[in-house]
């Protein structure tokens, strides 16, 4: 299984290594068939609805923007039926007679009316900017206690790794359980899109992005690469599954299980690469100690401070020099370990942080 | 007062022309003519356009069904990347400026020519090599698959003619500053004596705030480019991850520049739109400070929303916050200027012939393309909206509902002051009538497929999107029949259409004291200075059939001047 890749990695056997990456494509590349319409929609003919414009609102946030998306609808659908109504009814009332070419007179600057029609729409449109970034907020800060779950995304398909170490091909997702979904692209630029859950993000590669929902609608829906990324950009589709509760989503997914767990292959990694200079029973060595520091705000040599999360921990392996924290300087005693562990092998990285975090933290 | 002679000297038609004043192709192809170069730039254009409307018509055909084979994947992303590279860098950012601003402008300050002629030239030498550079990806055999925005680092991976592309649109990139500069200094100092900045007509203020964009945003562009030639051949590590760098800085110097671009493309449409209400509706322009310096004020604040491209690219959640506010700025300058049109049309005496029925499908079209701006400045419809068809259709209707919707109406309103002959108005109305609907029925379904999540650059589709792609298919071959009607009248009015006189359209701006089609030096004797909005300094001519300056009639058979009308 490809779970064996960091370890193989550790002993940086080339040719076994190849072998193994190519066994992971082939794994991510096995994509479940997805049905041709997985877009639900209530459907209605009639255009004044929300549900003529939207599919159905699967997500927690998904009411909200389509509220903000009719209000704006209207607002523009009276502004234009305004503007539109009195050009043609000013085109039929004054339209040249014959022979009489100069109008009469009429005023060709009114300070308070262009006063009004100025004011006027910026209220309206202060009031379109608040409730837009209000629903925004709630789409880019992650909920307590979200379930975690990374996102690969390549040329052209997807996996999805759950927080046990099991992946699919598919998206699977539990009703009413918020998620925080933490992406990463091993080539290109790519989008995670879910139209029924109207989230979006794109997926950049050489950092980690973040998209939240919660779930509250039950059925498959289409995920589709919404960044252009090459020749398959159209077929790197998939389906998303809401699952009515745990127990249906452990029994009705086709997992391909994990032998070792996230944790015990970044205690692997942590073994052979870091244990050199980083402890783990909170004493300083070379570098910090890694027991604690998973969430934690870090003073760096400069006095800012810097949060320990995922793109924290790919920034210290792969560029040690950018966050040297207050008493490791002045400058990194690390080496980059950028093109010996891979961002999946930092994700294992990082579940072993996770864990020595809940260990340490509950045994004091 | 001046003769009857005198009279039809300067506004009856003149023996030579700048047309017929010279002959062979070298006086074409080396001349420093402001308006000989209008010309050229207008053929070049377009030939632009038809070659990227041919893209476009293959595109659609190809999503006329859900799981069409006529293109392979491959074969449908190199077409709509050339089509969206040719329109944008060859055909719309030149368009209004270079080919009908080039004629006018200098005429509107009653100036012989522009600033610096030699540049002017040098400017359409480096379109055509520019252009060839672009088109010189498909000629090579590897074609071009990146989307116009050339997006890193599937930029950097990919193995088509990214280079020969983006060196295209670099050099393109200087062709506008040329441009730009030259428009600049010429305003600056070759307008006529004591035409102050307020005498100015519209579309000269509107190209002036174009060319403060062309000469601070394209540099930007042309280093972006050039950093990405050298990431993909030297490895430099400035935008590609595997190198160490970082694509998203990619997308920030890109929208430093592609965002202030969406205002080279439709500023001087608006300044052409000014003219064309005021002088069909004979009313001077309402509110004309107001739409003035709206002009500006979207210049300026067009320069800090390039973010609004990126809400979903990773950016900051400050930085994103703080783009959307500032987008929302730029809805007030744009809503002043519709409502000034429409205020200039009332009690005005309209007249609804070719140019004033594409000014009218202008307001209606950038109307729907300004409001479902709102949708995208908006943080959390944005998000759901972003890279969907809805984007696609809003910048459509922005870019070819406003852009070149303009251009034809321009086209067609300066069109008799070029060459001196008539169009046939019926055949030009139907024109604007075939795409205006056609355009319509192309990208207004694409607004419902957007909302419901049909994402864009997609070679194939969902089956229950098809029925709206149908629609926009069948959309864009009108629009395409409309286009290609509109070019046969006004290359047939060119050649064949009756004689017409010096101002036929009661105009006020300086251009109309020329002779149609004008002098090689515009004007035989120094222009007299009106203001462009009032229509009562012009008065018609029995003799020559022909509107002229009140000051060149004869007093005997003109009925004094009323007080014009001020606020």
């Amino acid at each position: 299984m490809n779970w064996q890749l960091p370890l193989m990695l550790a002993q940086t056997n080339d040719s076994t290594l190849e072998e193994l990456r190519k066994r992971t494509e082939a794994i991510s590349m096995q994509g479940t068939a997805v049905p041709d319409s997985s877009l639900v929609r209530e459907g209605t003919s009639n255009p004044f609805a929300t549900e003529y414009w939207f599919p159905t609102q699967a997500s927690s946030f998904a009411g909200e923007i389509d509220f903000l998306y009719m209000a704006i609808f209207w607002i523009s659908l009276i502004f234009f039926v305004a503007i539109v109504g009195s050009m043609v009814y000013f085109c039929v009332k004054y339209r040249r007679k014959d022979g009489v070419i100069a109008p009469e007179p009429s005023s060709s600057h009114n300070t308070a009316i262009e006063i009004l029609w100025s004011v006027l729409p910026s209220i309206i449109l202060v009031w379109i900017f608040y409730v837009g970034a209000e629903t925004w907020f709630e789409m880019r800060i992650p909920k307590e206690n979200s379930e975690e779950i990374q996102v690969t995304a390549k040329q052209f398909g997807w996996l999805f790794t759950y927080e046990d170490g099991d992946q699919t091909n598919e998206l699977h997702l539990v009703r009413d359980k918020p998620v925080r979904l933490i992406m990463q692209s091993e080539d290109v630029l790519h989008s995670f899109f879910v139209a029924a859950f109207r989230q979006k993000m794109d997926i950049v590669p050489g950092r980690y992005t973040y998209a939240y929902l919660e779930p509250i609608k039950d059925g498959v829906y289409r995920l589709s690469c919404n960044e252009y990324c090459g020749t398959g950009h159209s077929k790197m589709k998939t389906a998303c599954i809401v699952h009515v509760s745990e127990e249906d989503r452990k029994n009705n997914t086709k997992w391909i299980e994990a032998e070792k767990t996230p944790f015990e292959n970044g205690q692997r990694i942590y073994q052979i690469h870091c244990s050199g200079c980083h402890k783990v029973d909170g004493k300083a060595a070379t570098g910090p100690a890694l027991n604690l520091i998973w969430g934690k705000n870090e003073t760096m040599i400069d006095g800012t401070s810097e949060l320990v999360d995922e793109a924290y921990v790919l920034d210290s392996i792969w560029y040690p020099e950018k966050h040297i924290v207050e008493g490791y300087g002045p400058v990194s005693k690390m080496n980059s370990f950028k093109g010996i562990l891979d961002q999946k092998d930092v994700d294992y990285v990082i579940a072993y942080l996770k864990e020595l975090k809940k260990s340490t933290g509950d045994a004091k | 007062m001046v003769d009857a002679n005198t009279r039809q000297k300067l506004f009856g038609t003149p023996e030579t022309n700048f047309l017929n004043c010279s002959k062979g192709w070298k006086s074409w192809a080396f001349t420093l003519d402001h308006k000989r170069i209008g010309i050229m730039y207008l053929i070049g254009v377009t030939v632009a356009l038809f070659l990227a409307g041919i893209f476009a018509l293959v595109l659609r055909s190809h999503l006329f069904t859900f799981d069409s084979t006529m293109l392979s994947d491959d074969m449908y992303n190199q077409m709509f990347t050339l089509h969206g590279a040719v329109m944008v860098f060859s055909f719309i950012i030149p368009s209004i400026p270079a080919a009908l601003g080039n004629i006018v402008l200098p005429m509107m300050l009653g100036a012989k020519d522009v600033a610096f002629p030699r540049m002017n030239l040098a400017s359409f030498y480096l379109w055509i090599i520019g252009t060839g550079c672009l088109l010189g990806a498909i000629l090579s055999g590897k074609g071009l698959d990146t989307g116009w925005t050339f997006y890193t680092p599937y930029s950097i991976d990919t193995n088509t003619g990214v280079i020969y592309a983006t060196f295209g649109a670099f050099i393109l990139g200087f062709s506008s500053i040329f441009t730009g500069l030259n428009f600049l200094v010429t305003v600056n100092t070759m307008r006529a004596k004591d035409q102050g900045w307020f005498k100015l007509p519209l579309f000269v203020w509107s190209l002036y705030a174009t060319a403060i964009i062309q000469v601070l945003a394209t540099p930007v562009l042309g280093i972006t480019l050039l950093m990405l030639i050298a990431e993909k051949t030297l490895h430099i590590g400035i935008f590609d991850p595997k190198y160490g760098g970082d694509p998203v800085l990619f997308q920030h110097f890109f929208w430093f520049y592609s965002h202030p671009a969406v205002y080279i493309m439709i500023l001087p449409a608006m300044g052409v739109i000014s003219e064309l209400i005021s002088v069909y509706s004979q009313k001077r322009i309402f509110g004309y400070s107001f739409i003035a310096f709206s002009s500006v004020a979207i210049a300026l604040l067009g320069f800090l929303v390039w973010g609004h491209h990126m809400f979903t690219s990773g950016q900051s959640l400050v930085v994103t916050l703080i783009f959307s506010a500032i987008t929302f700025t730029v809805a007030i300058p744009s809503a002043v200027k519709v409502f000034n049109w429409l205020a200039t049309l009332y009690k005005g005496s309209i007249l609804l012939n070719t140019p004033m029925c594409y000014a009218l499908s202008f307001i209606f079209l950038f109307g729907i393309g300004g409001l479902t701006g709102l949708f995208l400045g908006a943080l959390s419809t944005d998000i759901h909206l972003h890279d969907t068809y809805f984007v696609v259709a809003h910048f459509h209707f922005v870019m070819v509902g406003g852009t070149l919707t303009a251009l034809l109406g321009g086209v067609f309103h300066w069109w008799p002051k070029i060459w001196g002959r008539m169009y046939n108005d019926f055949l030009g109305r139907v024109g604007c009538f075939l795409v205006f609907s056609g355009f319509n029925l192309t990208f207004f379904p694409q607004f419902v497929m957007g909302s419901r999540g049909m994402p864009r650059r997609y070679a194939s589709y969902d089956p229950e999107f098809q029925a709206f792609h149908q629609l926009s298919t069948v959309g864009a071959f009108v629009l395409g029949i409309g286009i290609l009607l509109s070019f046969v009248v006004l290359v047939y009015a060119a050649f064949r259409g009756p004689r017409c006189s010096s101002n036929p359209f009661r105009a006020a701006s300086l251009e109309w004291q020329s002779s149609s089609p004008p002098d090689f030096h515009n004007f035989i004797q120094t222009p007299v200075l009106t203001d462009p909005y009032d229509f009562e300094s012009q008065v018609y001519d029995e003799e020559l059939d022909t509107y002229i300056p009140r000051e060149f009639a004869n007093p005997d058979k003109v009925a004094p001047r009323k007080e014009p009308v001020h606020h």
